[in-house]
């Protein structure tokens, strides 16, 4: 239980997944720790690289089977840790209990078979419903995500629709089994400004219709400002900051969070010159010392060269940065 | 706007990709892609192009730049039109004009180092003449767009994405053009690296001078980078306007709706958003009258029968709708 008297439906503790390749172990999801509520969003972002698709793969325990590995924490959902399970038990979670919609719809639907035949098998497989039941929930469904012509576009092929369609379709799919915890991994990312927020909207809609807890994962902090309700920003595999929506645009703690809300140009300000976080990401393989973040901040002292910053609650949200620790505030530049 | 002769000038630029269904169909179907486009472009100011995929605007940059051929319409070079060379008049004036892509990985050859890649226009322009010339051009280049000098002997894949878009304007810039053509440049970068390359565009067009035709879908950016701003629907431009004017004030319902749908990373910012319905139509079935006209919440009949022509709103703010 949190603060506000809130459950989680998913709780991930210390999350640590790795990928042994022939250049080093990378630490893709370093110590990450969240939960998700019923009936709200939590917003996960971060640049590329920074471990916040494959948080989401540990969850659903899809990733790599070679290369990746999840080495240590837990991942609870109703009092179970996902990552003890069979495989066939983890089957009846995924897309039952937990389901994803992913950035790119045309590769996640198969185009050899009509979005009615794949909607209904999840269905069925979930269900255990007879295929009359299962089409006329799918016909229901997908009038329920506003797709015109239901009875039409049943029959019909990934390719015959338009991208924020196919998204609707996958809306519908992730939807089909009333899941409790929706993870949204980019979904408007490959559309058009106009369709994303047709596609946020329906996010939005369905998660106060079902009551789901819904996890958002993107780059887009407009996305972000727009539908979360608690963030997270990652940085090279860990949790630079966690706060609620309002307090983290208001007012950014961590050094990189401050550095990306000033790098995005403003529609609502005018022109001003952006400031822009200096150098780039570290290599996976090859992660400073002490503070990751401490190649790229101007806030940087000799203690963030060496150790590795704690996360430091601060008035019901966290931030790992030295810089609000007693320490940093000793030490000269 | 001041009474200054522009650097480019576009007439009526129409670009119309002809698809058959069959081999021996009679009836010719067009795609038309870019459909009687104008507009005006002042040396030293940035024009931004904003529209969602399908409308154009790929397509108009590449038809400027002639790596399409055009089907119809003018672009003015400073009072020459660009489209009436030949072969080998527009190989000699092709130096003016230069363009950056969206994806730098897939615009520079893997097999050239950096050094070579940009050199290589100068190369065939001859501009400069002599190999030495050109190897002091590069390194003048690489200082400019803020990357060490050795790096002229890797190769591209060694770099990181915004790096290699640094390449990629080094390139552009390498026979000083006066008009570059930037292609979604800042699309696949990540937000950090973004605002780099951003004030990058920034710096050289105030040292150099440099006109830029900024192509993008987020509007956020091109009201970063823009004096001017077309709104592009369908291979038509519905609305163009200082920056200023078309983002306080904007007449076109497309417009206010693009604007309006825009996620703003600020929660304290509140509106009211237009969600429009549908998707943008098939550019080879262009609705009849305006081609808003479907998606429009305010459509009227005269909307279905006549194109609505350019109205001036205010001096240099344009629009084409029947209805405001």
């Amino acid at each position: 239980m949190n603060p506000r008297g809130e459950f989680p439906v998913l709780e991930v503790r210390n999350l640590q997944t790795y990928f042994y390749t022939t250049r080093g172990i990378v630490k893709a999801v370093d110590d990450v720790s969240f939960a998700v509520q019923k009936g709200k969003t939590l917003g996960i972002v971060g640049e590329s690289g920074c471990g916040k698709s494959i948080t989401s793969l540990s969850i659903m325990r899809l990733l790599p089977a070679l290369t990746g590995k999840v080495v240590g924490g837990e991942i609870l959902f109703k009092d179970r840790n996902l990552l003890e399970l069979s495989d066939k038990e983890m089957r009846s979670i995924r897309g039952n209990d937990i389901a994803m919609i992913f950035q790119e719809p045309m590769t996640s639907l198969n185009p050899a078979h009509t979005i009615g035949k794949q909607i209904s098998e999840a269905i069925k497989l979930h269900k255990k419903t007879s295929e009359a039941e299962a089409k006329n929930l799918t016909l229901e469904l997908l009038s329920v995500v506003k797709i015109p012509n239901p009875e039409k576009r049943y029959d019909q092929y990934p390719h015959q629709l338009s991208g924020g369609m196919r998204q609707r379709v996958m809306i519908a799919m992730a939807l089909s089994c009333e899941p409790e915890v929706l993870i949204c991994d980019e979904p408007t990312t490959a559309l058009d400004v106009t369709i994303q927020a047709q596609i946020l909207d329906l996010i939005v809609e369905m998660k106060n219709k079902f009551g789901t807890g819904v996890m958002m994962i993107t780059h887009d902090l407009g996305v972000i400002a727009e539908v979360a309700d608690d963030v997270i920003v990652m940085y090279a595999g860990k949790v630079a900051e966690r706060a609620s929506v309002d307090d983290l645009f208001e007012n950014p703690l961590h050094p990189y969070t401050e550095g990306l809300l000033n790098s995005i140009p403003k529609l609502h300000r005018t022109h001003e010159r952006l400031k822009s976080i200096k150098g780039m990401m570290p290599k996976p393989t090859d992660l400073p010392d002490g503070c990751l973040f401490h190649t790229r901040c101007d806030y940087v002292k000799d203690i963030c060269k060496k150790e590795l910053p704690e996360e430091i609650y601060m008035g019901g949200r966290t931030v790992a940065c030295w810089k609000y620790h007693d320490k940093w505030k000793e030490q000269k530049t | 706007m001041t009474e200054q002769k522009p650097l480019v000038e576009v007439r009526n630029l129409q670009k119309w990709f002809s698809v058959s269904n069959h081999f021996f169909s009679i009836k010719q179907n067009y795609v038309k892609a870019v459909n009687g486009v104008s507009f005006k472009v002042n040396k030293g100011e940035t024009l931004g192009v904003v529209g969602e995929s399908g409308s154009g605007k790929t397509t108009l940059g590449r038809a400027i730049l002639r790596l399409t051929e055009p089907t119809g319409g003018e672009v003015l070079l400073e009072g020459q039109d660009f489209l009436k060379f030949n072969k080998r008049e527009l190989r000699k004036n092709r130096d003016s004009l230069s363009c950056i892509f969206q994806d730098p990985q897939a615009s520079l050859n893997p097999r050239l180092t950096v050094g070579d890649l940009i050199a290589d226009p100068m190369r065939i322009q001859k501009k400069p003449s002599t190999k030495r010339e050109r190897y002091e051009k590069v390194l003048e280049l690489l200082d400019v767009v803020g990357l060490n000098r050795d790096v002229m002997w890797r190769y591209p894949h060694e770099f990181s994405g915004g790096q290699r878009q640094r390449i990629g304007i080094a390139r552009a810039l390498a026979l000083s053009p006066k008009l570059v053509i930037c292609d979604e440049p800042v699309s696949a970068l990540d937000v950090s690296l973004q605002s780099q390359v951003l004030n990058l565009m920034d710096d050289i067009q105030k040292s150099m001078g440099v006109t830029y035709i900024f192509i993008s879908h987020d509007l956020s950016v091109v009201k970063y980078v823009s004096d001017n701003i077309a709104v592009m629907y369908l291979g038509k431009i519905v609305e163009i306007a200082p920056k200023e004017k078309l983002y306080d004030n904007p007449i076109h319902p497309y417009t206010e709706a693009l604007l309006s749908a825009i996620p703003i990373p600020d929660t304290k910012v509140k509106r009211t958003k237009i969600i429009l319905q549908g998707d943008i139509p098939n550019p080879m079935n262009i609705p009849s009258g305006c081609c808003f006209r479907t998606r429009c919440q305010e459509a009227q009949y005269i909307c279905a029968d006549t194109v609505p022509e350019m109205k001036e709103y205010s001096p240099g703010h344009f629009y084409a709708c029947h209805l405001r």
